[in-house]
């Protein structure tokens, strides 16, 4: 009798305090001297080893060129999760991982290398009981991707034996527009079939971000007004108050809306904006997320309706900072957009003319992501106007970070002994449990993937979908700049935006939140 | 923290209203009311386990040190917020008469309309269910292990009195074993034929751990004594060979299983705000805890 048929007897779906432990299985990373493979992806797999969430016998094989040693490999991730991980440091959490660490040194063109990374491999499953099941971590440019897939395929790395797996995880960007996000699937679904692949957002790893779904489906007072008949507009907002920093060879020519608007704020609103999935499976949840992106629609006035901008010197936060085209790597002439606003329609019953307004950019005012609704004014007020001259709309904002909550805005009397009316928030903080206890997004998503439990993430047609909404954006932005019409208008470090944005949304009579 | 000396309960309702004031965060956010009923010499360390345990559940915890019942009713209290807690806190200790009826003073300080819970951090009552404040609670968290002495007996009467809601910590503290156990049938799934659970000599939690796995696996369990700490090893046999975990140092185990190479987990021993807080991530019914307590009654009427 096989395993599935008499089931694990000391298994029970009413046993919820056992924790969801990884079946045997290795991981294999690529690019590991970069900042995501050592301030993220390392950590997080210390983490989770800490937490007791990963197989005995879990090993990790770094894959790069350089001249190292295992031991040498062992340091490095040794060195990263002294600096990033979460939890405390313990000796014999290490000792459990360190075992199962190996380097194989190597360019991604060389069949030699990729050889040894085939019979290190083989040698972990007989070694260390890896069973076959191996993670293709690809922390590395996607310019990559084709030759890294090309040489796993080739030796034989991408076809798991029977019983076994074989994944392959990727980050974002998913291709730069729509024909390149095809092409970059047809490497990958070349080799690997579609469940097999794994798309890190690493959004959508965050508690508040899965707390949206809870929120609107575990409960019935938001539902009713959760439509065009109570909601004014909603505004999605990611902004940072750094720079660029260091990335110029990757920003320049990518720019915020294919960096952000493309993945992470299309996700956000895929969520707030879906109809109920028939369940909270991986399938239910992807139909609900495709047919919510497929009904969205831009607006015909481009120049109108959407904005851009390049970060100019100034002061934020009281720190003397560069422009956007002074710093390092980033060419006098560059039109990279450093700021992004658009906004969208979606066109179905629930939405429709209820327009979506999203932004991000560099060197804002601080860093904030948020999703507000805003709903409509009451439709009578028995108040004199002059009471409710302070009373804004109603908003339900939520902060997916920092400080991660939810916030109510609404009127209330002001003390006193005349009728006034004015805004007031009510916070709420899940103390500190998105912050500090709970998981990183990193180590949540590592997990999934080595579980094989996909709901979190992106499948090409949602991001094919995605590149569909904002390549008509990104199309018209560069006629503009190809006809000398417009540039990306230049905003003061350290503010909201350009003057363009809040044109925008002054023309339908509107106003952006200040985060 | 305010110190308020011959109070009642009314008055501890305003003064922490108050603290939230002062702090200026009116709303709080917070999810539960959790009670702990302890001795003057351990309320500092209990209060210290939940502090942590409530930067995962921020919670309203009151501390009731129950004293000497004999004389005249007084209550003391000290009432605070912040430093290091998420949420509020106050411990009261109460001294004569009122000592029979100390949820007369917590009732009226239950966070309105949301779970509590009560823990007993050494002496837990012999029906937690049945106690003037266990009444109160949804959940109601005993330490078998914690008993000065008399632990398996003290296991054995938790296990006899249990109902709905209860729970103990030596049962917490094995869910790292059961999850291993567990995921290494995953691993291999392999008829168990016969099994042993080597620990201390008393142990409440490896008596459980074997009642749990015969009970899941309907096979003999023995259970065998080593000098520790806790449970040293688990071993099942399967026709193919033994599984088996080994852990000597309360740390680190050695994990080996029929025709695969030893390999060595992390698997700590947890300490109290941890235990703590995995209790409170659910407060609904735990069945499978149940069918373990009345199976280790069982087995021990069978000895």
């Amino acid at each position: 009798m096989s395993a599935k048929e008499i089931g694990n007897p000391l298994r029970d779906p009413r046993d919820r305090r056992m924790p969801r432990i990884a079946g045997p299985c290795g991981m294999v990373l690529f690019g590991v001297t970069g900042d995501l493979s050592r301030k993220k992806i390392m950590p997080a797999i210390y983490d989770l080893a800490n937490r007791g969430l990963l197989p005995p016998g879990f090993s990790l094989t770094g894959f790069a060129r350089r001249d190292w040693a295992d031991q040498d490999f062992a340091q490095i991730v040794h060195d990263s999760v002294k600096a990033h991980a979460r939890t405390e440091f313990r000796e014999e959490v290490w000792q459990q991982l360190a075992e199962g660490f190996r380097f194989v040194p190597g360019n991604f063109d060389d069949d030699l290398a990729f050889d040894r990374l085939r019979r290190t491999i083989e040698e972990l499953d007989e070694l260390r009981g890896t069973g076959g099941n191996h993670a293709f971590y690809l922390a590395i440019p996607p310019g990559f991707f084709g030759d890294v897939v090309g040489q796993l395929n080739e030796h034989g790395l991408a076809r798991p034996r029977t019983e076994s797996w074989r994944r392959v995880v990727i980050e974002k960007p998913f291709g730069h527009d729509l024909q390149s996000a095809r092409e970059l699937q047809d490497i990958l679904g070349d080799v690997f079939p579609s469940d097999s692949i794994f798309r890190i957002d690493h959004y959508l790893g965050k508690e508040t971000v899965q707390n949206i779904l809870a929120m609107r489906f575990a409960n019935e007072m938001f539902e009713p007004i959760w439509n065009s008949n109570y909601v004014d507009h909603v505004q999605i907002t990611m902004a940072e108050d750094i720079g660029i920093g260091g990335r110029a060879g990757y920003y320049d020519g990518i720019g915020a809306a294919r960096d952000v608007i493309q993945n992470h704020l299309l996700q956000l609103l895929s969520l707030v904006a879906m109809e109920e999935p028939t369940s909270f499976d991986a399938r239910a949840l992807r139909i609900e997320k495709q047919k919510v992106l497929s009904s969205v629609t831009l607006p015909r006035r481009l120049d109108l309706t959407t904005a851009r901008g390049q970060y100019a010197a100034g002061w934020a936060g009281g720190v003397k900072v560069p422009g956007f085209l002074e710093e390092e790597g980033i060419k006098r002439t560059s039109t990279t957009e450093t700021y992004a606003a658009v906004t969208l329609n979606v066109e179905t019953r629930r939405w429709a003319g209820v327009p979506f307004y999203l932004r991000t950019g560099k060197r804002l005012g601080r860093r904030v992501t948020e999703v507000a609704i805003v709903f409509k004014r009451a439709p009578h007020l028995p108040f004199a106007d002059a009471s409710t001259e302070e009373l804004g709309q109603n908003a339900l904002v939520i902060r997916i970070q920092p400080d991660e909550g939810v916030t109510l805005r609404f009127g209330s009397k002001v003390p006193g002994t005349q009728m006034e009316i004015r805004d007031v928030n009510m916070d709420f903080v899940y103390g500190g449990a998105f912050t500090e206890s709970s998981p990183e997004a990193y180590e949540r998503l590592i997990l999934d993937v080595l579980l094989g439990d996909p709901p979190l993430f992106p499948r090409h047609e949602e991001v094919e979908l995605s590149w569909q909404i904002l390549d008509p954006v990104l199309e018209f932005w560069a006629r503009q700049d190809e006809k000398g019409k417009a540039k990306p208008e230049h905003y003061e470090s350290g503010t909201w935006g350009p003057a363009s944005a809040d044109a925008m949304l002054a023309r339908d009579g509107r106003v952006w939140r200040r985060p | 923290m305010i110190e308020l000396i011959d109070t009642n309960s009314a008055e501890i309702a305003a003064e922490l209203q108050r603290a939230r004031v002062r702090a200026g965060s009116p709303a709080m956010g917070m999810v539960m009311t959790l009670v702990i009923v302890v001795e003057a010499d351990d309320a500092e360390g209990a209060m210290r386990a939940a502090r942590a345990a409530s930067h995962e559940h921020p919670a309203r915890v009151l501390g009731v040190i129950l004293g000497d019942a004999r004389g005249a009713a007084e209550i003391g209290a000290q009432v605070g917020t912040g430093s290091g807690w998420t949420g509020e806190t106050a411990l009261i200790r109460l001294k004569g008469e009122v000592v029979k009826h100390p949820e007369s003073v917590v009732l009226p300080l239950l966070l309105p309309d949301s779970p509590v819970a009560v823990w007993w951090p050494n002496h837990p009552p012999a029906d937690p269910a049945n106690d003037p404040l266990g009444r109160l609670a949804q959940r109601r968290i005993t330490d078998a292990a914690a008993a000065a002495r008399g632990k398996t007996k003290a296991m054995q009467q938790q296990c006899r009195t249990y109902t709905v809601g209860n729970t103990d910590l030596a049962w917490t503290r094995i869910t790292p074993w059961r999850a291993l156990l567990a995921a290494a049938l995953d691993q291999q799934p392999l008829r168990v034929t016969r099994a042993s659970v080597t620990a201390e000599r008393i142990s409440p939690s490896a008596d459980l751990l074997a009642a749990w796995l015969a009970d899941r696996l309907k096979v003999d369990v023995e259970r065998m004594s080593s000098s520790g700490p806790g449970i040293t090893e688990v071993v099942l046999e399967t026709r193919e060979g033994p599984i088996r975990i080994a852990r000597a140092d309360g740390k680190l185990a050695t994990f080996s299983s029929p025709g695969r190479p030893d390999r060595p987990v992390a698997l700590k021993r947890r300490d109290l705000p941890e235990l703590l807080a995995e209790e409170l991530r659910r407060l609904d019914e735990d069945d499978v805890y149940a069918e373990t307590t009345r199976r280790l009654l069982k087995m021990e009427t069978a000895k």
